[in-house]
């Protein structure tokens, strides 16, 4: 019985959004394009992919995160913030966006420091 | 069977879930950081001493001067001037006693013994704002930009409750390390620079900023006092250093697919 459930549980959210699916896979086929291209030190075009990946799921926080770093990486410093921010308003419990959003602020915090703050 | 087989397909549907969570890729970034003040109508840089006091174990002027000396000459552009420091007690107390009609002159003794806290240092600050003396010394060495400001390196003790790490051995011989909370009375030094930045075309003040650092030892731990020095200033470097030049900082961060 409980088997059944479960079963059909796991149907019925395979089935439910097949659009927010494919919204998803075209968004991490432009996230996976990013993580290849910044691999190799490219960085502007990484930041193409990731904006269009945010672009087409809002939601991908991954995508959002990504962003942050390469924003990060370019000195956009206020971008990478809110990249940042809105990567973990997504995911507040991954400990990966947390352990790089605590690193860029231990920078950003350091550089813009004044009288003895 | 139908059980097992459930928790056959959870288990396979939780170790899917998971390892989609954590695709991650490890990556070397390099942050950079713009400078606070435009330095570009400069070549040369001249740091020109400090107003120090506090304690007498560091002569924090010179030390401080040949820091950021040694600094700016690897980690800026700008070429830095090889001067002796100039005697801005003196000049801090012509000045003061030209205005007050010749009673406040203190000149005589060290400095070190004349300024004690940052109340002492409060008349030698108006040195900064002599634009005359400034844009004088600007000619001299070509219209440099000139540092300079004041730097108070002071003793300090602090009696508080820590967090400690000890060591505990329970009754089968087995190593534990728990957080012990003691009462400890500690010492070690405050750090209080402020950075000057002058235009030695016109002698106006550019630029300021103040810093606070501290450090705490064990009270019988014995640290010297230049040490202490200069584990502070290492932490306010990049700070000053990213007010004339640009930096990048390294580092690694997750991406994430």
């Amino acid at each position: 019985m409980r088997f059944h459930a479960l079963l059909a549980a796991l149907i019925f959210t395979m089935a439910a959004s097949p659009l927010a699916a494919d919204t998803r896979s075209d968004a991490k086929k432009q996230v996976e394009f990013g993580i290849s291209v910044a691999q190799k030190g490219l960085w502007r075009e990484a930041i193409y992919r990731w904006e269009r990946a945010t672009e087409i799921d809002p939601t991908y926080a991954a995508a959002h995160n990504n962003l942050a770093i390469a924003y990060e990486h370019e000195g956009e410093l206020d971008k990478a913030r809110a990249a940042y921010e809105k990567a973990l308003q997504l995911e507040p419990n991954n400990s990966y966006i947390k352990q790089n959003y605590e690193l860029f602020k231990e920078i950003n915090d350091r550089t813009t420091r004044k009288d003895g703050q | 069977m139908t059980a097992r087989l459930a928790r056959t397909v959870s288990s396979a549907a939780l170790v899917l879930l998971t390892t989609a969570c954590t695709n991650y890729y490890e990556i070397p970034i390099e942050t950079p950081i713009r400078p606070k003040l435009d330095v570009s109508a400069f070549q040369r840089v001249l740091v020109a001493g400090f107003i120090s006091g506090g304690t007498d174990d560091v002569d924090a002027n010179l030390e401080t001067t040949r820091l950021l000396r040694s600094q700016l000459r690897t980690k800026s552009e700008l070429r830095v001037i090889d001067t002796d420091v100039l005697p801005l007690m003196e000049v801090a107390n012509e000045s003061n006693s030209q205005s007050s009609g010749g009673s406040a002159a203190s000149g005589s003794g060290s400095t070190q013994t004349q300024i004690k806290d940052e109340k002492d240092l409060e008349p030698f600050e108006r040195v900064f704002a002599n634009v005359e003396y400034w844009k004088k010394v600007g000619e001299e060495y070509q219209q440099p930009l000139i540092v300079t400001g004041t730097v108070m390196f002071t003793p300090h003790q602090r009696n508080s409750i820590v967090q400690r790490e000890e060591e505990v051995y329970d009754s089968f011989g087995r190593r534990r390390v728990v957080p012990v909370r003691t009462y400890m009375e500690r010492k070690g030094y405050i750090l209080r620079p402020k950075f000057v930045f002058i235009d030695g075309r016109s002698g106006t003040v550019m630029h300021s900023e103040n810093f606070r650092e501290e450090i705490l030892y064990n009270a019988n731990q014995t640290t010297p006092a230049l040490s202490s020095y200069f584990e502070l200033m290492d932490r306010l470097i990049p700070s000053f250093l990213s007010t004339l030049s640009s930096q990048k900082i390294k580092g690694t961060r997750i991406l994430l697919q």
